[in-house]
């Protein structure tokens, strides 16, 4: 529906071009993009060197953002350190650490890595610990009437039962990781679809802009959809203990 | 031959706002290996943490408990638990879920699912090892909580409210369940309920308890569980002597209701 009115808008002549390209225009550009590429990169460098950053930044992330988060949920002292330290830098914008980190790391691949890190870690290890502390307490006393020992509840109990809380983290982490990531390459990259928008809007091709867009768009959607399908397939139980 | 035997046990909760709360003031009894104790009591009178004192999971502020002559310290394996809801683990197939106990003992292999598929039929779920435990209705999660609980051979069952979730049907059919494995096993039972009939059908020795302390305020002994094993329920339920003692109890916890809405009135 909104793609004919697109595409009206752009036979009637109505919509200014400079400023809002229509369909056609966008799709020649993205075939353009994909084929001999913009500025000797082409879409496919462009998706590639963004999803290598949210890969490494948000797997990171999760892999040591759980264990912190499992620690807290499980032992007071810990939560007593580590909470006011999340709580403060929890509300802060990803991207807010940015300046600090070029600084640290210099301009490349690391600062825009290091702060998706940091983006995943805060949501896991809230998920985590969240997951933990939530564990029903009968559950828990059924396991030890059972004779299972401590550590054998924190396996067998405990870490099944947070699963889905962190599932449900690493779905929240990775939307915010590439919604944060396309904002960081804005500014401070030269590869990545945040990079080639800003680029393509320097040089006034605006049908490159939305198109990129279009493509930011669409892998938002098709990383939502794998976190949902793993979630489905991994733990079916979610939501119906 | 268990015996379980509790001796002026109290316990008082203290609140974080510098208050406290008389859970169970002096309580005592002594119950013989294979008996059927069932609690019954308006909200607040200290069932669940009785239970839970028995389970273990709670250390008592006074007196002491012993389990054949032995104190209780901590949760065993001696005393299983049966829950009111949601304490099987739903990432567990219904097997997996009754064969828990043996498994973190070590016990796995041909013998132990021989095992459980016996206590999956002997509870009516001998073709749902497999399922899901999300995909049973609440009765039948109850058995397979009922079997988890049995996978371990306690001495002493204890349940709170098992079948307080569940239809008035299914809860009938429950009942004559709890009874035949009692009847089959010989264990020892304690079995919170809310329900004044339930705790007259399923206990051959039943408990009325008192809030403000949490205290035992009578103590029956009932013929209506072994009875129960022979004859039918419902007539059992409409027999004059059951109906009798019903209104009994019914007439006793409505005047602690009073007592208490009067107790808060003033
Ligand atoms: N962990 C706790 N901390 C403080 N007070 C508690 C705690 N657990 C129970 N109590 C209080 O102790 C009293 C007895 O509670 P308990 O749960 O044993 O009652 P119950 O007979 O099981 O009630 P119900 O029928 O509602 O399940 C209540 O007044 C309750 O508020
Ligand atoms: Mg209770």
């Amino acid at each position: 529906m909104l793609f004919i009115i697109w595409l009206l808008s752009e036979a009637l002549g109505i919509a200014d071009p400079t400023f809002f390209p229509g369909p056609i225009e966008t799709i020649q550009g993205g075939w353009e993009l994909a084929t001999d590429g913009f500025q000797r990169v082409t879409l496919a460098e462009h998706v590639f060197a963004s999803l290598r950053r949210i890969l490494i930044g948000f797997g990171i992330g999760v892999v040591v953002g759980v264990p912190v988060g499992l620690a807290m949920g499980l032992n007071n002292t810990l939560r007593a350190i580590f909470d006011p330290l999340i709580e403060l830098f929890r509300p802060v914008p990803p991207l807010a650490f940015i300046p600090l980190l070029i600084l640290w790391f210099g301009i490349g691949e690391t600062p825009a890595v290091v702060m998706l890190f940091f983006a995943a870690f805060f949501i896991m290890v809230i998920a985590a610990r969240a997951g933990v502390t939530g564990v029903r307490l009968s559950k828990v006393h059924a396991a030890y009437s059972l004779g299972a020992s401590k550590q054998q509840i924190l396996r067998n109990v405990i870490l099944p039962n947070a699963l889905p809380e962190i599932f449900v983290g690493m779905r929240v982490a990775i939307g915010v990781c590439w919604g944060t990531l396309v904002a960081a390459e804005l500014v401070g990259a030269q590869t990545g679809l945040g990079a080639m928008i800003w680029t393509a809007r320097t040089f006034f091709r605006n049908e490159l802009v939305v198109f990129g867009i279009i493509i930011i768009g669409v892998i938002g959607v098709i990383l939502d959809l794998i976190m949902r399908k793993a979630e489905e397939r991994f733990i079916p139980w979610r939501g119906r203990g | 031959m268990s015996n379980l035997s509790v001796d002026h046990l109290g316990m008082i909760y203290e609140l974080p706002n510098g208050g406290s709360v008389e859970a169970l003031k002096d309580v005592s009894f002594d119950l013989e290996s294979g008996r059927i104790l069932t609690l019954l009591g308006p909200s607040g009178c200290g069932k669940t943490t009785l239970l839970n004192i028995i389970a273990g999971f709670l250390a008592p502020t006074s007196g002491s408990i012993n389990l054949n002559d032995a104190p209780i310290t901590g949760p065993g394996q001696d005393r299983g638990m049966v829950f009111q809801q949601g304490a099987l683990f739903e990432w567990l197939n219904v097997a997996d879920n009754v064969s828990f106990g043996p498994r973190m003992n070590g016990n796995e292999g041909p013998e132990t699912d021989a095992m459980v598929q016996d206590l999956l039929e002997t509870v009516g779920l001998g073709d749902f090892g497999q399922k899901a435990v999300y995909e049973l209705s609440g009765g039948m999660q109850q058995r397979v909580a009922l079997a988890r609980c049995l996978a371990n051979d306690p001495e002493l069952i204890l349940m709170d409210e098992p079948l307080g979730a569940l239809d008035a049907l299914t809860r009938e059919k429950m009942q004559s369940l709890i009874l035949e494995l009692w009847d089959r096993t010989q264990k020892t039972i304690v079995l919170v309920t809310h329900s004044v009939e339930e705790a007259l059908f399923l206990g051959d020795r039943l408990f009325v308890m008192a809030p403000r302390p949490g205290r035992i305020e009578r103590e029956y002994e009932l013929p209506f569980a072994k009875l129960g094993l022979t004859e039918d329920p419902r007539e059992l339920k409409n027999s004059p002597e059951f109906t009798e003692k019903r209104e009994e109890i019914l007439s006793l916890i409505w005047e602690m209701e009073e007592q208490i809405m009067g107790h808060e009135g003033a």
